[in-house]
């Protein structure tokens, strides 16, 4: 089976994996306890902010380089190529694979060591590379447990957050021979001993983008670690992908997302390495690459911008909030979902990626409770997006088309056919006021089980009276209540 | 058709037409009134807050204090530039108790090992500050290569106090960064750190496990 079919099943997994992480509490108190800290720390971070504001700036930066979106590609490609960077354009995560692939064989290289990248999980890169005989290892501490104990991350900012230190402790010791210890420093310590190994022997090094600049031809990246800049510096070859939407006008708008991005992320006002490159190296420099490449993977993402309403999903700036914030992530952490980008993101994102079908049950994990769209801060309505969503399952919008892939999965003809019976009813006030003067009278054959819907909640009851009854008698002021009509009229 | 066509294509092609988006107002990430103690002050503040050392110093003083700090620490060599008056000010000192100077003047593949495994600190100039978020500006350049701030486990890093900007975007239309960005440029805001192993923070994760700054005042 190739990974991508692993993956598909784990998707469709969704309720039987939820409900597992629901049962397991060493999940729900590692994500608790991190997602927790996280809210917090984004809290203080923005205190002396005023923040609607500078999320109104965000979201603006951002759909602003959409709107220019095809211009501004152009624009980064001729600036990029001028200062000596080599740019590519994938149609898809596979043929984004390849392109990394034959510019590592035209290099004869077999080790590529990497930086933090979504992207490249979203590719399934690591994979990829590792059938064609090339190395491809992990740098960022938590990406590199995560590698470690083959799995995948479980969060975009901190991959190894379902793991606690005596966990990863042991697999330092199985995998590596470290000592076994509780102490975070000499773990650390131990990593970064065994990674400076490999960052000398790599051949190429692979890192994401968090925003490439147009007007400048830049490249920046945002982290803490130093292994960005460690891939992007020592070995003689540096390829960053990057998706499409990424690109922004001018660094004054890179600088703004990056007020908004590291805050929101971590809470930290800024990452401790905001790293702009521009240029493989020059004749009078003694370090950097020799060669930089620019790999521009659509992967979906040029349909999702037909829609104007899908197209906020594109603004997305990958911080993670709206995951911190979600009870439904808190609850079953980022493994359930079986996606690249878990959470509330993965909610809006994944279906485009993998189509509706595959991704079934994502749109609906959710209670909507909105705290996703509050803190997101490019002003993504994710709510909004799942509803969306949601109606595209069972092409529920007779006036918009269904676009998203697979749409329409969950369309079923009785459904439907009580939706039309519902719609007849509703345009036929006699009959309707009928059939509900029926239903009240007739209240007490109502079955007190409703399947699954009367499993944790009580069935809702007809009422004794319909509603039409119970104004008419207020209007006539039987009740002894004001009549509306006249309340209205006083004032 | 090639990749780079058929994505041009499809989004230039886009159904829902152009897109509208209001002009941003970067007021709220300019707009700061703070004068020049006060830019210093919270730069320090906030590089303190997460783990960089701040010295305030002046031309007279700051290579003792260096050579003090250094010895301290045990600090056996330092790398620092062979061209900027930061690396002839130190060459020229005659403290003995300054590290013995390295220079990085050959090709990193020539000396790879020695660098990663060798040297223990290493001292740049800065192109500057920003005082919201207590960072250092540094654009690597021939004399300070990019890997010199990057891999010895200390750094120290020089800055003029009147070289502090209130923010990130002051500093980008000041300097003109647009104008000609430089093969690498960065903002470094404390040494490098993770909090990937159960959100415990470490430091010196992969690039220097201590900052310290020198503040060259009057
Ligand atoms: S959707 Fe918004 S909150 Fe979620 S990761 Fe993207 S930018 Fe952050």
């Amino acid at each position: 089976m190739t990974e991508a079919a692993t993956h598909l099943s784990d998707v469709r997994q969704f309720h039987p994996r939820a409900h597992a992480a629901l049962d397991n509490p060493q999940i729900r108190a590692n994500f608790r306890k991190a997602m927790d800290g996280l809210m917090d720390k984004r809290r203080n971070a923005f205190a002396e902010w005023d923040l609607e504001t500078l999320r109104t700036l965000g979201a603006n930066v951002r759909q602003q380089a959409l709107a220019n979106l095809p211009d501004l590609l152009e624009q980064l490609e001729k600036k990029l190529t001028t200062n000596g960077i080599q740019v590519h354009w994938a149609r898809s995560g596979d043929e984004a694979c390849e392109v990394i692939r034959d510019i590592c064989v035209a290099r004869n290289a077999k080790r590529v060591i990497k930086g933090k990248s979504m992207v490249s999980e979203e590719m399934e890169l690591n994979h990829y590379l590792e059938e064609q005989g090339i190395e491809a290892l992990e740098s960022d501490l938590g990406e590199y447990i995560v590698q470690l104990a083959e799995e995948t991350p479980s969060h975009i900012i901190m991959p190894a957050i379902h793991k606690n230190t005596g966990e990863i402790s042991d697999l330092l010791h199985e995998k590596t021979g470290t000592d076994r210890s509780h102490d975070v420093n000499y773990l650390t310590a131990s990593a970064r001993q065994q990674l400076r190994e490999k960052f000398m022997q790599a051949d190429v090094g692979i890192s994401g983008v968090n925003f490439a600049v147009a007007e400048t031809g830049t490249l920046c990246l945002v982290e803490n670690e130093g292994n960005g800049r460690m891939t992007t510096t020592v070995p003689p070859c540096h390829i960053a992908v990057t998706g499409i939407e990424k690109v922004v006008g001018t660094l004054d708008d890179a600088a703004a997302l990056l007020a908004l991005l590291t805050r929101s992320a971590t809470g930290q006002h800024i990452t401790t390495y905001f790293n702009m490159i521009s240029r493989p190296r020059q004749p009078e420099e003694f370090d950097g690459p020799e060669a930089v490449h620019l790999v521009l993977v659509d992967n979906g993402r040029s349909s999702i911008y037909q829609d104007d309403q899908l197209l906020d999903t594109l603004r997305c700036i990958r911080c993670g909030a709206c995951m911190n914030h979600c009870p439904v992530y808190t609850r079953i952490g980022g493994h359930a979902y079986g996606t690249t980008y878990p959470g509330p993101i993965g909610k809006i994102l994944m279906p485009h990626l993998l189509g509706l079908d595959a991704t079934r049950d994502l749109p609906s994990a959710s209670s909507l409770c909105g705290a996703c769209g509050e803190v997101c801060p490019v002003r993504i309505p994710i709510p909004d997006l799942l509803v969306r969503l949601r109606r595209e399952s069972v092409d529920g919008d007779r006036v918009h088309e269904s676009r998203v892939r697979g749409h329409g999965l969950k369309r079923s003809t009785w459904e439907a056919l009580a939706w039309k019976g519902w719609q007849w009813l509703h345009v036929r006030p006699t009959l309707y006021r009928l059939g509900t003067a029926m239903g009240a009278r007739l209240r007490r054959l109502q079955p007190t089980t409703a399947g699954a819907w009367t499993r944790y909640r009580t069935s809702p009851r007809l009422a004794p009276r319909t509603l039409h009854q119970q104004l008419r008698e207020r209007q006539t002021g039987s009740t002894g209540a004001i009549p509306a009509r006249q309340r209205g009229a006083s004032q | 058709m090639s990749a780079r066509d058929d994505i041009l294509n499809a989004l230039r092609a886009r159904r829902g037409g152009t897109i509208s988006a209001p002009t941003p107002d970067f007021s709220v990430v300019t707009e700061r009134p703070w004068n020049a103690a006060e830019k210093l002050d919270r730069f320090q503040r906030m590089i303190e807050s997460v783990h960089g050392e701040v010295h305030r110093v002046d031309e007279e003083t700051w290579v003792d204090i260096l050579a003090d700090l250094l010895k301290t620490r045990g600090v056996r060599n330092l790398l620092a530039p062979l061209k900027h008056t930061i690396g002839t000010a130190l060459r020229e000192s005659d403290n003995p108790d300054l590290p013995e100077l390295l220079s990085y003047d050959q090709s990193i593949e020539h000396w790879q090992p020695s660098l990663f495994n060798e040297v223990d600190a290493g001292i740049t100039s800065t192109r500057g500050a920003i005082a919201e978020t207590g960072s250092l500006i540094l654009w690597p350049s021939a004399d300070e290569p990019r890997l010199m701030s990057l891999v010895p486990p200390i750094h120290i890093a020089v800055l003029e106090a009147d070289q502090i900007f209130a923010t990130f975007q002051e500093a980008l239309g000041l300097q003109h960064w647009s104008r000609g960005m430089p093969t690498n440029a960065l903002l470094v805001s404390g040494p490098s750190k993770t909090a990937d192993i159960e959100q415990t923070l470490a430091y010196g994760v992969h690039g220097p496990k201590e900052l310290i700054v020198l503040v060259l005042e009057g």
